[in-house]
């Protein structure tokens, strides 16, 4: 094997942050090579430089042996250079052949191009419509359309930015066949992940980053999954700890959900029935765009419902508002950090009076009371850990996890009866994460309900004592969380939908095909 | 009152001429939203053309020129909301309204001298046996050069949308420009590129008013076309020949009120006078009601300021 990419010393810094610094990274011809690290260690950072998206401050980059700099993504490409991004660059209202050939250097006419991706996506297990909308599409789909577009420009060196994280489990074994497959037909695979038994599963080689820079290189086979995290984190965690919780009645029941797809690429809620007990953490688990928002929006009455769909402990509130809901204690925080949960440009104190002036002190005869509100701001921000200079800073202005310990925060001191959360630590570092997870269980501790909406299904196990899975709007019933696998968890998400084995020899065949002069 | 001397003919021929600016502007901003732009500045610019073309067309006697020189008028113009908002970052609907007043500032001040100047004459096309044709020579066949480009710009710009890899492109930049750069395009060119061919649009139709339609300078007397423009952008979903048929269908509801007027209908000028308006409001409303503006297909980052992290 010789070295197919070759990144020495390579430096990259932002206003305020160094998102790497000299940092190393040999990918051999035909390897799939782990890039390990937390949310904001640098790996995408690291990625965009090799892709031509940033240019990095310092360092140098080989492509077999010779010198390799693209200055932007076009030229990456011609050099043999694709990448699946981790937040889709599709285009919704556009048809996946025209979202493939806008990714190609020199796409054939959309009519054979469509022929193309019709075949190739079938032999590699990746079957898509050409014709198909995108905003249409599953989460998974249009992951296959990157694939396939990335697939089609037959890449030396292909990577994948957190590729797994839309897919159910049996979707992400598939993909591993085709990964591994494609690796021993000569393609470089360069896999981030911050999913240590997916890195184990899959590559021989990872480099692991931590704040920008390379923290060391190992077989992840060889080592153990704990100490993997704890090069990746910098300290070892702890597990929350589950016990001493005592079930008490129902709390929140919902009776037959059904709330038609707000907008074009919505999804419907149909016939969802679920009863959350005092003292309970149910987690509702499923790909993205399965309609976990819906689902939080019905909750927290921002979508309207019927009148009788919604019990909060034994009264009906289907058709209140959120400020009525939140008044009788059912609260919520919604996926999106900046711009739904928070307001970005508003202070942590006028975002706490945002949603606390229900049920805090913080109105005095109309009035909102300042001291007050800055008080409270002041008690989540102790309470939680948060770190900002002050209440009076701007929501922007918190990182992810800081920000999302705060929103957290921000409704569980308003001592909720039910709390529903959607993706409570999505994109958020380790510590933060387990400190908002440990928060959501002492809340079930102290007798509320939660709901927590999410697709990181470790959480899932981590935290929800049952489980039920959300697929194109409907709702399995609920199973305890005890003795749950893997495999079980993935068939209730829907299985392998409509995916397949890969078979490249065919693809091979139906490439060349092309290639032949007609 | 005498509807018999409203002559259907004639009504029918001098629809195609009262379109024609709207047509030409709604066109350009037709381009520049599919770019992800919304650019409320048409007014400003239709009325900068205007007196440019009508400036230009006087001092050299030539119509050829003042289209031209509106042209480059609006495009100039339209730039100026380009650097503002695509590099320095300002509010798209706010710069645009301030272009808007801008525009009707600048065209006064520079009309100065040319109020009540008698403008240069636009020949219409030969377009010899054609024109001699019943009922449908006068009505299509016997109009100016500008009266055909628009009809070839529709054309033109519904090939290039739908039909080339630049058009894909830039609709990709409208849908999401965060996807497009992630891709390599260069979004800010492309918008850029947009602006200012929706500028020369909106320049060319403001130029038709003063050099064919009226012609004449008089201050503000696009009076609304812009707005209009910017509704039929609306009303078409953002389809260049949906927004040719609302251009005939406003046009045409001008022109009869025009007639009307004429005719002495028992109803006071403004009402009459202001029934494009009404329609125009109107199919805001009916449009944008109920399932909000993705039902309608308006592009995804419409309006939406793109800035590169790297």
């Amino acid at each position: 094997m010789s070295a197919l990419l070759q990144v020495r010393g390579l430096s990259k810094a932002y206003p305020g942050v160094v998102a790497n610094k000299d940092v190393d990274l040999t990918v051999q011809q035909g390897e799939i090579h782990a890039l390990l690290g937390e949310n904001g260690a640098g790996k995408s950072t690291l990625v965009k430089a090799i892709y031509g998206l940033v240019k990095p401050d310092a360092g140098t980059m080989a492509l077999l042996g010779k010198p390799y700099a693209p200055p932007e993504p076009r030229a990456a490409r011609r050099a043999g250079v694709a990448m699946v991004f981790q937040h889709f660059s599709l285009f919704d209202a556009l048809s996946v052949a025209e979202n493939v050939g806008l990714g190609m250097e020199t796409p054939p006419r959309l009519r054979v191009l469509a022929a193309e991706i019709a075949q190739v996506s079938r032999a590699y297990g990746l079957p898509l419509d050409p014709a198909a909308r995108v905003g249409d599409l599953s989460a998974g789909a249009r992951q296959r359309v990157e694939i396939v577009r990335c697939l089609l420009q037959e890449p030396k060196l292909l990577i994948m930015d957190e590729p797994t994280s839309v897919l159910t489990p049996q979707e992400v074994e598939i993909l591993f066949a085709t990964l591994q497959k494609l690796a021993r037909e000569g393609t470089s695979i360069l896999y981030i992940s911050h999913k240590l038994e997916e890195i184990r599963a899959l590559c021989r080689r990872a480099t692991i980053l931590r704040r920008g820079r390379v923290v060391g290189t190992c077989d992840p086979r060889s080592v153990s999954t704990a100490q993997l995290a704890e090069l990746m984190v910098g300290t070892s965690l702890k597990r929350p700890d589950r016990e001493g919780r005592n079930r008490g009645p129902v709390v929140l029941a919902l009776k037959d959900l059904s709330v038609p797809a707000p907008g074009r690429f919505g999804t419907a809620l149909s016939g969802i029935r679920l009863t959350v007990e005092g003292g309970e953490i149910v987690g509702i688990g499923g790909v993205a765009g399965n309609g976990q928002d819906e689902l939080l929006a019905a909750l927290s009455g921002e979508l309207p419902v019927g009148p009788r769909m919604i019990e909060l402990e034994g009264e009906e509130i289907g058709t209140l508002g959120p400020v009525a809901r939140r008044r009788l204690g059912l609260l919520a925080a919604p996926e999106e950090r900046l711009g739904h949960a928070a307001a970005p440009d508003m202070s942590l104190t006028e975002n706490a009076a945002l949603t606390g002036w229900m049920r805090e002190p913080i109105l005095r005869r109309g009035f909102l009371d300042w001291k007050a509100a800055r008080s409270f701001a002041q008690k989540v921000i102790e309470s939680f850990d948060v770190r900002t200079p002050g209440p009076g800073t701007a929501a922007r202005a918190l990182s992810g996890g800081n920000l999302q310990k705060f929103v957290i925060g921000r409704e569980v001191l308003q001592r909720p009866r039910v709390l529903v959360v959607n993706q409570p630590t999505w994109g958020v570092d380790a510590a933060a994460a387990a400190a908002i997870r440990q928060a959501l269980i002492d809340l079930a501790r102290g007798g509320a309900g939660v709901v927590v909406i999410t697709q990181d299904l470790d959480e899932i196990l981590e935290l929800a004592d049952r489980f039920a899975a959300l697929n194109a709007g409907r709702l399995t019933p609920p199973v305890p969380t005890e003795g749950l696998t893997m495999e079980r968890i993935g068939l209730m998400l829907g299985g392998a939908h409509d995916m397949d084995v890969a078979r490249p020899d065919e693809a091979h065949q139906i490439m060349e095909s092309y290639d032949a002069p007609a | 009152m005498d509807l018999s001397s409203i002559n259907s003919l004639l009504l029918l021929a001098s629809l195609m001429v009262a379109s024609t600016p709207i047509l030409l502007a709604g066109l350009g901003e037709l381009v520049v939203e599919r770019a992800g732009v919304l650019n409320l500045g048409v007014e400003g610019m239709m009325i900068t053309g205007a007196v440019c073309g009508f400036a230009i067309g006087f001092e050299t006697g030539s119509a050829l020129w003042g289209f031209a020189a509106a042209a480059a008028a609006g495009a100039v113009l339209s730039l100026v909301f380009g650097v503002l908002t695509q590099i320095l970052m300002s509010n798209q609907v706010a710069t645009g309204l301030a272009l808007t007043l801008f525009g009707l500032g600048l065209s006064s001040l520079i009309g100065q001298g040319y109020v009540g100047e008698r403008g240069v004459n636009v020949p219409d096309v030969p377009l010899g046996p054609l024109a001699d044709l019943p009922v449908v020579g006068p009505i299509l066949f016997r109009h100016d050069a500008v009266v055909y480009l628009s009809l070839f710009l529709c054309l033109a710009i519904w090939l290039f949308l739908y039909r080339s890899r630049a058009g894909l492109v830039l609709r990709s930049v409208g849908e999401s420009a965060e996807a497009a750069h992630a891709l390599g395009t260069k979004v800010v060119r492309i918008r850029l590129a947009a602006i200012a061919f929706g500028g020369a649009c909106a320049g060319l139709g403001g130029a038709y008013l003063s050099l064919v339609r009226v012609p004449q300078w008089t201050d503000g007397m696009t009076s609304g076309a812009g707005w209009i423009a910017l509704a039929l952008v609306v009303f078409s979903s953002w389809r260049p020949w949906r927004l040719l048929l609302g251009a005939y269908l406003f046009g045409g509801l001008t022109v009869l009120q025009l007639n009307l007027q004429a005719a002495g209908v028992k109803l006071p000028v403004e009402y009459l006078s202001m029934a494009p308006y009404i329609l125009t409001i109107l199919v805001l409303v009916i449009i944008s009601s109920g399932r909000g503006r993705a039902a309608l297909g308006a592009p995804a980052a419409l309006g939406r300021s793109f800035h590169a992290a790297a």
